[in-house]
């Protein structure tokens, strides 16, 4: 069965391209870059060159860039090196619909002494701001907000949340996991102190992942040991993983238009039509501020993960936010912030497209969806009418 | 992903007798929009010889929820009442072959909207919503089961933890305040089991000799502080007593940790004061 893979903010294909260039790196060039013979030694320009394509997908220079193995170690580095390097401030402020990489790291460390603030957001997901600058004070350390949320694509004004951070004397972290590759990430304009990547939502391999450190940023490193990435991250480079990192970025910059040329159009005609066949469905998410390649819908009186496995049948791949799929009991934590009424949260269906989504794929799902919504509100108890 | 069995899938895909009954004899449901599953079964009673002759459901909820309804409506059918009644959710999980732990609640689900429509045909029709006994203390808020529902678990499927509870019933799945109070319900349930010996009247912690007192603080750290830390990947060991200094040594994950300090201020030498002796002082080795 053909696969219709409409879950790329989950992780993306790996491109045959990019895998083509790292396949030497375990076979031919497997040398340790900090090795004084040049076999090794050679691979060490090698990873300076994905460095330089990693800072251009952010607008930064090669030297602001450390390799990481992913954005879930990007976010702790970022987070931990903020209240180390100033021990005397304790407190943390995040949002209420931050990745767990974020969130558990700050809860963390509510439960260990420090005072977190957890801003909120509204019914379309927006960050709070007045609540945000009430909570900001002069013994903030850091601040760690998203630059666009994975599950509803809804997009922080994070240059605004930065400029009022660094007002207080704070850092500003951002996790900009969902953001790069599919918006224009320019941490410069932003200003933001760190900004944390992950290769693998960006066509590149999984397990690998870049943070952006600002210049002058004090910086505690969170793995020690040796001298790599400049004394910031110890641990022997996985070189094919870098080389592969750098190629997917440097794709992934020249190819940024046809997220709102090609992406955003299909996803648009894909919230049209399922708006137009289905009745009792509502966007989750700011629609006037979201990622070109998220829709998030609720269809209400019926539940995620039925929903999922009936398209699954279809080869089609998306995810949901409901209770049942994630194991835990509750839906989605971003979708209750938002508010969202606990049958839409157990009825919410996230698809994430790519740019290698065709038009075709999405009119499978507006054809298919429909008799999918029809034949579980046919069982549910809830539907009246009908 | 689930491990659904093909079983399960096969109810899922193709749910028997689903729909509503007119004219029931007894309807019953159970669950709500909000816990994310529910079920209302309808039943059509042979008032002879209380057969049930008809059973339909509708359900709200995942994939093995609608199995688990559709598999139990295969189950009652032909049964009388009292032997309908003996269904428990074990066997509606044997009969599905077998249900993933964390979806065992969807057959305790479909067993309770059973109780819940046999109820309804006893009192005449009027649809009945399954509920807690009454006099029962409610246990979770979230989920609203109370202690009866939680030790029946127990007893049925042989429960030991509050992760196994919270499987099976949803309690503690939530905020999680209530975990404390299942596993208070678990170390009854589980101290009938294994009879213990009879707690020696209490001394007071400075009245105990040396190895006592060691020992009473090993058994706080044992039970109170290191099942904590170990969730944050670290773990503590006691070095040293002297007077009312505890030194202590942090190991693994709370080493490294520069909150460490605050560890053992806050967490430590809090626990041990409110457990032990409000003179105590924590020291790091
Ligand atoms: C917003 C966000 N942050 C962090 C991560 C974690 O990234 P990684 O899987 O590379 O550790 C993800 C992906 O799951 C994400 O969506
Ligand atoms: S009260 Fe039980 S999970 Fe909240």
């Amino acid at each position: 069965m053909k696969v219709i893979y409409l879950d790329n903010n989950a992780t993306t294909r790996t491109l045959p391209e990019v895998l083509q260039k790292m396949g030497p790196y375990f076979t031919d060039f497997y040398g340790n870059a900090s090795s004084i013979h040049t076999f090794g030694g050679s691979n060490k320009h090698v990873i300076e060159k994905a460095r330089a394509q990693v800072a251009a997908l952010l607008n930064s220079d090669a030297e602001e860039i450390i390799f990481t193995s992913g954005g879930t170690e990007g976010d702790s580095t970022a987070i931990f090196s903020a209240v180390n390097s100033y021990p005397q401030k304790k407190h943390i402020i995040t949002s209420a619909v931050e990745h767990p990489a974020v969130l558990e790291v700050c809860r963390f460390l509510a439960s260990h002494g420090y005072r977190l603030d957890i801003i909120g957001v509204d019914e379309f997901g927006r960050f709070n701001m007045e609540q945000y600058k009430k909570a900001l004070d002069e013994d903030t350390a850091i601040v760690t907000t998203m630059w666009a949320n994975s599950e509803t694509g809804t997009i922080f004004p994070i240059k605004e949340i930065a400029e009022l951070a660094h007002a207080k004397g704070a850092l500003f972290h951002t996790d900009a996991v969902q953001a790069a590759g599919k918006i224009p990430t320019d941490v410069k304009d932003i200003n933001a102190d760190f900004v944390s990547i992950s290769s693998h939502k960006i066509h590149g391999p999984k397990g690998m992942g870049a943070l952006y450190i600002k210049q002058g940023t004090r910086f505690m490193p969170f793995m020690r040991g040796g001298h790599q990435e400049n004394l910031r991250r110890a641990g022997t480079e996985n070189v094919p993983n870098i080389v592969g990192f750098g190629y997917a970025a440097e794709i992934a910059l020249q190819h940024l238009p046809e997220y709102q040329t090609h992406v955003k159009p299909l996803r648009d005609l894909l919230e049209k039509e399922l708006l137009k066949e289905i009745p009792d469905v509502k966007i989750n998410g700011d629609v006037k501020n979201r990622l070109p390649n998220t829709l998030n819908m609720s269809f209400g009186y019926i539940e995620g993960e039925s929903i999922l496995m009936f398209l699954d049948e279809e080869g089609v791949c998306a995810s949901s936010g409901s209770a049942c799929t994630t194991g835990s009991l509750e839906p989605s934590h971003v979708l209750r912030a938002m508010g969202v009424p606990f049958q839409f949260a157990h009825g919410s269906i996230r698809f994430s497209l790519s740019r290698f989504t065709t038009l075709e794929e999405i009119q499978t799902v507006i054809k298919i969806l429909p008799d999918i919504i029809a034949r579980l509100r046919a069982i549910s108890p809830f539907k009246k009418g009908l | 992903m689930w491990d659904y069995t093909d079983k399960v899938l096969d109810h899922f895909k193709n749910p028997r007798n689903v729909g509503i009954i007119e004219n029931a004899d007894g309807t019953g449901q159970v669950g709500s929009l909000i816990c994310g599953d529910a079920l209302k079964l309808t039943i059509k009673v042979n008032k002879e010889t209380e057969v049930i002759e008809d059973i339909k459901f509708q359900t709200f909820g995942c994939a093995s929820a609608i199995a688990s309804s559709s598999v139990l409506t295969e189950m009652a059918k032909g049964k009388t009442l009292t032997e309908a009644s003996k269904i428990t959710n074990q066997d509606i999980a044997n009969a599905l072959g077998s249900l993933p732990e964390a979806k065992m609640h969807c057959s305790v689900m479909g067993m309770e909207a059973l109780e819940a429509a046999i109820k309804s045909y006893r009192q005449g029709g009027k649809p009945v919503v399954f509920e807690q006994a009454q006099e029962s203390k409610l246990i979770c808020q979230c989920f609203n089961v109370t202690e009866e529902t939680i030790l029946k678990a127990i007893h049925a499927n042989n429960l030991k933890t509050v992760e196994d509870v919270t499987h099976f019933t949803k309690a503690g799945g939530a905020c999680g305040k209530c975990k404390g109070a299942i596993q208070e319900i678990l170390n009854k349930v589980l101290a009938c089991e294994i009879p213990q010996k009879k707690q020696e009247e209490k001394k007071p912690f400075s009245a105990l000799t040396i190895v006592e007192k060691i020992k009473a603080i090993e058994n706080v750290l044992n039970t109170e502080i290191k099942p904590q830390l170990n969730r944050d990947g670290g773990s503590i060991e006691l070095v040293d007593l002297n007077g009312n200094i505890v030194t202590v040594r942090l190991l693994g994950g709370c080493a490294a940790c520069i909150a460490s300090q605050m560890t053992l201020k806050n967490f430590v030498g809090k626990t041990l004061q409110e457990k032990l002796d409000k003179n105590l002082e924590v020291k790091q080795a």
